[in-house]
This record gives C-alpha cells, sequence and structure tokens, in this order.
C-alpha cells in the first residue's frame, strides 16, 4: 500500500464530491463538510514532502488536516490519519496486517475524541464495519479486505439514513435528522474507495 | 446569491483587512488570522481568548478591546478556527497570568479549541475553557451533542473582560464566565435561513408563512417548524421556554434581544417591547437590556433572545467601561 497515493486518490474523490457532500451536510448540518474537508487535504497534500515512510506521510497529512481544516472534521480525520502513522511506525512496506493495525488505531482515535457509539449517525457508522471488514479478511490478501472494507464502509453509510443522529450539529434536529445519509460517513467512504483504487488486484 | 464580495474564497480574509483598516486600536494578524488588542499582552492580565467560525460579527473580532477581549480567532464562515490559530492567540495575549478560552458548544470547536489547550500545555501557558452552552432549545442533552452556545457568550466575554480588566485571577475570571453561563439561557427563531458564500444558496428552506423555532446561529434548522406568527407571539413562546427552564419570577435580569443580521431595528425593538412586557407581566426586573446585532448569523432574518439572572457583582461587572467596535460605554 502507497500511503502517498492514498490521501492524493482520497483528495481527488473528496474535491471531485465537495458539492454533493456539502449537500449533504446542508440537509442535517451546516453546509460546509465538502469544503472544509477539501480545503483540509489540500493542505495536507502541500505538507507531504518526497520519500517519507508510510507512517509518516500519515501522520504528516494527519497533522495537516488538524491544522488546517477547521471544523469536526479536521481533528477527526486529522487524529485518524496520526493513529493509523503512528501504528505503521518506520515500516517501509505496508502489508495486509500492518493496515489493520493502522485502520483499527484510527477508528481507537476517532471513537476517543468523537466520543461517538455505532448508531448515533456519524463517520463511525462507515468507519467501525469497514475496519471489522478488512479484518475479518485480512488473511486473504489486502485486495480481497481493501475491498470488503468498501463494501461495508457503502452499506454502513447507507444504513445511516433512517438512523436520528445523537452526535454532531445533525444532532439539534432530532427526529428531523431521519431520513439522510450522514455527511461523514459518506467521505469515510471516500476514504476506503480511494484505498481501493489504489490497491491493485495482485498486490 | 446577492453579496456585497469580492471573491467567495477571500470574504474571510478581506473582512479581516477592513477590520484592520477600520479599527487602528486593534492589531490584526492576517497570516495567523486572528484578531487582537494592540497593547497585548499586558503582563500580568489574564488573557481572554474567544473565537469560531466567521459569520457572527461583531462576535467575536468585534468584542476585542479594553475591557472584553484580548483576542479572537475567526475561522471559516461558520467553521469552527483551527487550533494553530487558536495556539497564536493564546500566545499573543499570554501575559504569564494564564488565559482563558470562551467557547461555544459545538463538535467542532470544542475539538479544536481542546487540541489548541494541549499544545498551549506545551508551551507552558496555563489554559482553563470555559464552555458556553446557554440554547434551551435543545432540550435533551443525553441524544444530542448537547446546548449550543449562543447569546451568554456574549454576556460571558464582557463581564469575564471586566473582571480580568480589574485585575482577576485566572480561576476568577474563569469561574465568572462559568457562573454567567449558568445564570444565562437563550431561544433563536428564524424568518429566513441564511446564505452561506461558498454555498451559494440558502441552508435550509422557509415557505413564504413559515418560521423556525429554536435555531442555533449557525444557519442550522431549529426544533420546531411553524407558520408564521406575530412579534409578540414569538416573544411569548421564546421566553416561555426560557422561562420553564429557568423561572424569572423575581429576578433582576439582564436581557438581550438580538438580531441575527437580516432584521431591521425597528423590528427588534417591536420585539423588545413585547419582551419587557412579558418580563414585567412575569414577575422579573428589566436591569440591563441589550438590543442589536451582537450575535449574527449572516444574512438570517429573525432574533434571538437571551436572559440573564444578574447578581449585583454581575450588573457592576456589566456596568464597567468597555471600549470594543461592537459594544462601547463608560470609558
Amino acid at each position: 500500500m502507497d500511503a502517498r497515493e492514498w490521501i492524493e486518490r482520497f483528495a481527488e474523490l473528496v474535491e471531485a464530491e465537495a458539492d454533493h457532500l456539502t449537500r449533504l451536510d446542508a440537509a442535517i448540518g451546516d453546509g460546509d463538510h465538502g469544503t472544509n474537508l477539501n480545503r483540509g487535504l489540500r493542505a495536507a497534500m502541500a505538507s507531504l514532502h518526497a520519500d517519507l515512510p508510510p507512517g509518516k506521510v500519515l501522520t504528516t497529512a494527519g497533522r495537516a488536516l488538524i491544522s488546517k481544516t477547521g471544523g469536526a472534521s479536521g481533528p477527526l480525520y486529522g487524529t485518524a490519519l496520526r493513529r493509523a502513522g503512528k501504528a505503521l511506525g518506520d515500516t517501509p512496506e505496508v502489508g495486509a496486517g500492518e493496515l489493520a493495525t493502522a485502520l483499527r488505531a484510527a477508528l481507537e482515535g476517532v471513537r476517543e475524541l468523537g466520543r461517538a457509539e455505532e448508531g448515533d449517525k456519524t463517520m463511525i457508522d462507515a468507519l467501525a464495519p469497514a475496519v471489522a471488514a478488512y479484518a475479518a479478511t485480512a488473511a486473504e490478501g489486502m485486495p480481497a479486505a481493501v475491498r470488503a472494507a468498501l463494501d461495508a464502509a457503502e452499506k454502513g453509510a447507507e444504513a445511516t439514513i433512517p438512523l436520528q443522529a445523537r452526535k454532531g450539529r445533525a444532532s439539534y434536529l432530532g427526529a428531523r435528522s431521519v431520513g439522510h445519509l450522514d455527511p461523514g460517513a459518506a467521505s469515510t467512504v471516500l476514504l476506503f474507495r480511494a484505498l481501493a483504487d489504489v490497491t491493485p488486484a495482485g498486490a | 446569491m446577492k453579496k456585497l464580495i469580492d471573491a467567495v474564497d477571500d470574504v474571510v480574509l478581506d473582512a479581516l483587512r477592513g477590520m484592520a483598516a477600520a479599527h487602528p486600536s486593534l492589531r490584526v494578524d492576517l497570516d495567523e488570522r486572528i484578531i487582537a488588542r494592540a497593547d497585548a499582552p499586558r503582563p500580568g492580565k489574564v488573557g481572554l481568548v474567544s473565537g469560531g467560525g466567521s459569520g457572527h460579527e461583531p462576535l467575536h473580532g468585534g468584542f476585542v478591546g479594553y475591557g472584553m477581549l484580548d483576542a479572537a480567532c475567526p475561522g471559516e464562515v461558520f467553521t469552527s478556527p483551527v487550533p494553530d490559530q487558536i495556539l497564536a492567540a493564546t500566545n499573543a495575549v499570554s501575559g504569564g497570568a494564564g488565559v482563558v478560552h470562551i467557547i461555544k458548544n459545538y463538535t467542532g470547536d470544542v475539538l479544536n479549541f481542546q487540541m489548541a489547550a494541549e499544545l498551549a500545555g506545551d508551551d507552558d501557558i496555563e489554559v482553563v475553557p470555559v464552555m458556553i452552552d446557554d440554547d434551551v432549545a435543545v432540550q435533551d442533552s443525553t441524544f444530542t451533542a448537547g446546548r449550543r452556545g449562543t447569546g451568554a457568550t456574549l454576556f460571558a466575554e464582557k463581564t469575564a473582560g471586566a473582571l480580568a480588566e480589574a485585575g482577576g485571577s485566572l480561576s476568577e475570571v474563569a469561574a465568572v464566565a462559568t457562573e454567567v453561563n449558568e445564570r444565562t439561557r437563550s431561544f433563536g427563531v428564524a424568518l429566513t435561513a441564511c446564505t452561506v458564500p461558498a454555498a451559494g444558496r440558502p441552508t435550509f428552506d422557509l415557505g413564504e408563512d413559515e418560521i423556525e423555532l429554536g435555531i442555533g446561529i449557525h444557519g442550522e434548522p431549529g426544533r420546531e417548524r411553524t407558520r408564521l406568527r406575530t412579534a409578540s407571539e414569538i416573544v411569548d413562546v421564546a421566553l416561555s421556554a426560557i422561562d420553564d427552564d429557568m423561572p424569572l419570577s423575581g429576578s433582576e435580569v439582564l436581557v438581550m434581544v438580538n438580531g441575527m443580521g437580516g432584521t431591521p431595528l425597528m423590528e427588534l425593538y417591536a420585539a423588545y417591547a413585547a419582551v419587557a412586557d412579558w418580563l414585567s407581566g412575569h414577575g422579573a426586573t428589566v436591569g440591563r437590556r441589550l438590543v442589536g446585532n451582537y450575535v449574527t448569523s449572516l444574512d438570517m432574518a429573525g432574533c434571538m433572545i437571551s436572559v440573564c439572572r444578574l447578581t449585583p457583582r454581575l450588573a457592576e461587572l456589566w456596568d464597567a467601561p468597555v471600549e470594543t467596535p461592537g459594544l462601547r460605554w463608560g470609558r
């Protein structure tokens, strides 16, 4: 897994989907998720100089996201990448097992900071099943595990639609948050789509 | 979208350049994106920093100056400032006596200020956070992110700022901000949604004859949509919600009728007349009052009513001299 390609692809996907994410956020939040994450990821890309080991790529990009994004998504995605990067340490090559550890660390970081549980209608609803699906499939190799993670993230995001939000700004809507896709879960799908896009089938 | 802006991406920066040009008493750092008092840091004085998304002006930058905030860090529109920015503001006002962060309870603000406080600790600056959550429209705090910070933010910045100016210690300044928050309740009503420049369209759709009750200050929808009512009826809904949560009878109160940015002052005064009648009819005495656009939500029409149960000491701190772009008296 090439960490730089992963973040680069995530940035591309978020840029392409920025308007969509912002519209999702306007429905149940304050309408800035796509704009913010796009700005933060551009800053993250600019912070990455050449020849960093994978772990360092993720911690550096995470620090830039925290510094430059604003809103809740900066600290949350930034912490996810930083924890994943720290879990990778100095390893020069990321295999299926290392990635499982990194993804688990990312999930823990987001849980601790946001204090959200599954079912609260947040990014956790896509992230947690994706990380679990990856771990359950990791023995079959990275391409299969990444594909399983993406499928689980998509299903998890889709499943936020009927939920009532209990964390973040959407929670103020109460029952009126029902019927909308959570924007944070939607952008989490892009994180895993990016991972799938940069993982060659034979890797 | 019709807006008086040059470029959507530059609107926050251009507003900061305007603040710098209009108010020589402020030191505006366009790179760090902070607004500080020109005389900061003052040795021995507790620093007072607040911040949040842009679009609420004059909150917070317009309340930087003598007797109120030492610095403000404005984020992008309706987006919390980033930790680097908050840290820069904290460093800029640290006079060795510690710094109080006044934080409106929104997930983004809370997370970014929390990260900044950790970084400030690394620099040996003692930071005490005070969370503002006065909005009674959020009823069930267990299943939400908790009550939002709205009008009490101004009351806390004013009173804590006065105490810091008078030489209050870090814990005293934080305590008075906390006390004001505990004694204040707010309720907001929108007649229209607002338009975030980057989004280009209103954040929610309201019919010609509809209003939104229990709004926050970020263009997010409120707790209930209902038909348009008279000013007196709207005031009754708002003050009843406040009174249910914190009985007002027998209290001397500080009351603010705050415009959301798109409502004429004429209408705010009409609402204030109804507020004054309601309060006297319910056994409360208006000790201090403020009518105008102070905690806004871009071009949203509507108002927010905030009521603080005063103590003699809080009234004294409210009356203390203040000299900022948005609030000035007694000096």
